[in-house]
C-alpha cells in the first residue's frame, strides 16, 4: 500500500513534461480546479433540464395532426390558451388552490416551527426529524392515506358515525377542493416546517431580550422583532409550496373530484386520452410562464415592502 | 445562553399544539398499517377483526414481485449515479472558492423547483422526439435529474467543515490526488455518501409524478399501486403493501439521516 503510494508520487515528478505549465497553472488556480470537478454534474444536469424545456417549447409551435404532428410553425396553441375558457377556468382554480394550500401550511406550521426552534432544548435533532419524517414516505401512499381518511365512508364518517356524532356521512370530506387542499398541505408541511425554523433558529436572541428590557410585551416582541426576522422563511416556504403544488396530479385526481381537477390534470390529459401532446406544452409553457411572473412579482412586492416600512 | 431565561421556561400551550401537528402529520399516514391487518374489503370503523390475509395476497402477487423488482433497480441506478454527480459536485463546492458559483449551483438545484408535471412533460416530448422508447431506463434518468440536487445538499452538509489540512497532509507525504481520495477523503465522508445514496434510492422508489410519464411497459412500484387503486376489491391489499413500503421508508430515512449526523459528529470531533 504505502509503496504503491510512493512510486506514484514518483511517478508524477518523472513524467513532467510539456503539459508541466498548463499543470501548473492548473493547480494554482483555485478556480480552474473547481470548474473541472464540478463541470460533469453541472454539464448532465444542465442538458437535462435545459433540452428537454427547449423541446417542449420547441413542440408547442406544432400542431397535432392524428397520430402525427405538423411540424410548421404556429401560434395556435397558444391562442387556444389564451381564448379557451378551459385554460382560465383550470389556471384560476389551480391558482386559488395552491394559494390557500400554501398559506394555510405556512400558517399552521409557524408555531410547531417555534416551538422547535425557541423551547426545545434537548433533542432537537429528533423534533426535527419527526417533523420531517413523512415528507420522505411515498407521495402516492399519503395521498391515498387522506382519500381513506376523507372518504364517504372513510375514517372520519365511519368513526364520527360509529360514535353517533352523525346520522348521514360528511359529503364535502371527499372529491373537493378543501379535500385537494388539506392533503397538499399535509403532504408539503415539511417544505413550510423546515425554512421557517432555520430562520427562527438564525435570530439573535439578544435582540429579543433588547425588546424586552425596552417594555415590549411577549405580543409585541412577537410581531415586532421575531416575525419581521423570520419572514425570509416564510417567503421561501410560501414558494417552496406555491411552485410544486401547481404541477402536481395526483392529489386532485385522487381526492379532488370533478370539482377540484387542477391545471396539471388537463396538461396530463393532453399526453394521455386526449392525445394532443402540442397543446399540452403549450398550457405547461404558459402555465409555467404565469407561475414564473407571479412568483417574481411577489418576491419583488417583499422587498419593497421591506425597504419601504422596515 | 443563561440570559435567554426567558426561552428555558417550558411553553404548555406551544407544546400541545405541537403534539397535535405530529398527529395531523402522522394519523393519516398510520390509518394505512392498521387496516391492513383488518378482516374487511371496506376501509372504515369500527373495524373487523385481526387477519394477515391481505399480507399472505401480497406475497402471491406476481405483478406486484415484477413492479417490486423494477423499482429496486431504478432506485440502485438512481442512487449510484446521482450519488457519484453529488460527490463531484459537492466536493467542488466545499473543497474550492468558485468564482461564480452561486448561479451554477442555482442550475443544478432546478429541479427542486420546477413543478413535476413539467419535468416529466419535457423529458417525455425530449425522449419521443429523438426516438427513444420508453422503459425502466427513462425512467432512471428522470429519477437521476430529480436526485442530484439532495445528495448534493446532503453530502455539503456532509463535506463542510471538512478538514482541508489532513488532504494537504497527504498530499505533502507523498500522496497523488486519487490516493489521497481514497486514502483520506472517503474513509471521512464515507457516512455522508451512504446517506446520500439511502436518500436518493427512498426518492426514486416513491417516485411518481415523473415516472407516470416516463414508464414504458414495466411500472415501478408507485405505478402498480396507482394502477390497483381503481379495483376496491384490490384496496386491502395495497394497504398491506403500503404499510410495508412506510416501514421501509421510515427504516432508510432513519439511517439515512443517522449516518449523516454520525459523520458530522466525527468532523466536529476531529476539529477540536
Amino acid at each position: 500500500m504505502v509503496d504503491g503510494v510512493a512510486v506514484g508520487g514518483q511517478s508524477a515528478v518523472v513524467s513532467a513534461g510539456r503539459g508541466q505549465r498548463f499543470a501548473r497553472a492548473f493547480r494554482k488556480s483555485e478556480s480552474l480546479r473547481g470548474y473541472a470537478l464540478l463541470s460533469p454534474t453541472l454539464i448532465v444536469m444542465a442538458l437535462l433540464m435545459c433540452a428537454p424545456v427547449v423541446m417542449m417549447i420547441v413542440m408547442s409551435f406544432w400542431t397535432q395532426t392524428g397520430f402525427a404532428f405538423d411540424r410548421s410553425f404556429s401560434l395556435d396553441n397558444y391562442i387556444e390558451a389564451y381564448n379557451s375558457p378551459i385554460f382560465e377556468a383550470l389556471m384560476w382554480r389551480s391558482l386559488s388552490i395552491t394559494t390557500w394550500c400554501a398559506i394555510s401550511t405556512v400558517v399552521i406550521s409557524y408555531p410547531m416551527a417555534y416551538y422547535v426552534a425557541f423551547h426545545v432544548h434537548k433533542n432537537k435533532m429528533l423534533w426535527i426529524i419527526l417533523m420531517t419524517l413523512p415528507f420522505w414516505t411515498s407521495y402516492l401512499l399519503r395521498v391515498f392515506a387522506w382519500k381513506i381518511v376523507l372518504g364517504y365512508n372513510g375514517a372520519i364518517n365511519s368513526g364520527l358515525d360509529w360514535l353517533g356524532f352523525i346520522e348521514e356521512p360528511l359529503e364535502f370530506l371527499l372529491y373537493s377542493q378543501t379535500a385537494v387542499i388539506i392533503t397538499l398541505a399535509h403532504a408539503f408541511a415539511a417544505f413550510a416546517v423546515l425554512p421557517i425554523y432555520v430562520s427562527l433558529q438564525k435570530i439573535d436572541k439578544s435582540l429579543l431580550e433588547a425588546s424586552a428590557d425596552l417594555g415590549d410585551g411577549p405580543v409585541a416582541r412577537f410581531f415586532r422583532v421575531t416575525l419581521p426576522l423570520s419572514m425570509p422563511g416564510v417567503i421561501a416556504a410560501l414558494l417552496l409550496i406555491f411552485i410544486p403544488t401547481m404541477g402536481d396530479f395526483v392529489t386532485p385526481a385522487l381526492v379532488g373530484g370533478p370539482d377540484g381537477l387542477m391545471m396539471a390534470n388537463y396538461i396530463q390529459a393532453n399526453f394521455g386520452p386526449i392525445n394532443n401532446w402540442p397543446l399540452g406544452a403549450a398550457f405547461a409553457i404558459a402555465m409555467m410562464f404565469i407561475v414564473t411572473c407571479l412568483c417574481i412579482s411577489f418576491m419583488g412586492l417583499t422587498k419593497l415592502i421591506k425597504e419601504r416600512f422596515i | 445562553m443563561s440570559r435567554a431565561g426567558y426561552f428555558r421556561r417550558p411553553n404548555r400551550p406551544l407544546f400541545v399544539y405541537a403534539v397535535v401537528y405530529l398527529a395531523f402529520l402522522y394519523i393519516p399516514v398510520m390509518l394505512l398499517p392498521l387496516f391492513s391487518f383488518n378482516d374487511g374489503i371496506y376501509i372504515a370503523f369500527p373495524m373487523k377483526g385481526f387477519t394477515t390475509q391481505w399480507y399472505e395476497e401480497m406475497f402471491t402477487d406476481q405483478a406486484m414481485h415484477k413492479a417490486l423488482w423494477n423499482s429496486i433497480q431504478v432506485g440502485a441506478f438512481t442512487s449510484v449515479v446521482a450519488t457519484f454527480f453529488g460527490v463531484l459536485g459537492a466536493k467542488a463546492v466545499t473543497r474550492y472558492r468558485i468564482v461564480g458559483v452561486k448561479p451554477m449551483m442555482g442550475i443544478i438545484m432546478l429541479p427542486l423547483v420546477v413543478p413535476g408535471i413539467i419535468l416529466g412533460v419535457a423529458l417525455l416530448i425530449l425522449l419521443s422526439s429523438l426516438g427513444i422508447q420508453l422503459s425502466l431506463s427513462t425512467i432512471a434518468i428522470g429519477h437521476v435529474l430529480l436526485c442530484v440536487p439532495f445528495s448534493i445538499a446532503t453530502l455539503i452538509a456532509s463535506f463542510e467543515g471538512f478538514d482541508k489540512s489532513m488532504e494537504e497532509a497527504a498530499a505533502d507525504l507523498g500522496d497523488n490526488a486519487w490516493w489521497t481520495f481514497w486514502r483520506v477523503t472517503f474513509p471521512l465522508v464515507f457516512p455522508g455518501i451512504l446517506s446520500s445514496l439511502l436518500l436518493c434510492f427512498t426518492i426514486s422508489f416513491d417516485e411518481f409524478l415523473l415516472s407516470f410519464f416516463l414508464a414504458g411497459s414495466d411500472p415501478t412500484l408507485p405505478l402498480y399501486i396507482y394502477g390497483q387503486l381503481r379495483f376496491p376489491q384490490k384496496l386491502p391489499a395495497v394497504l398491506a403493501l403500503g404499510a410495508c413500503i412506510l416501514v421501509f421508508s421510515f427504516a432508510l430515512v432513519c439511517l439515512s439521516q443517522w449516518l449523516r449526523q454520525r459523520s458530522a459528529g466525527v468532523q466536529k470531533s476531529g476539529d477540536q
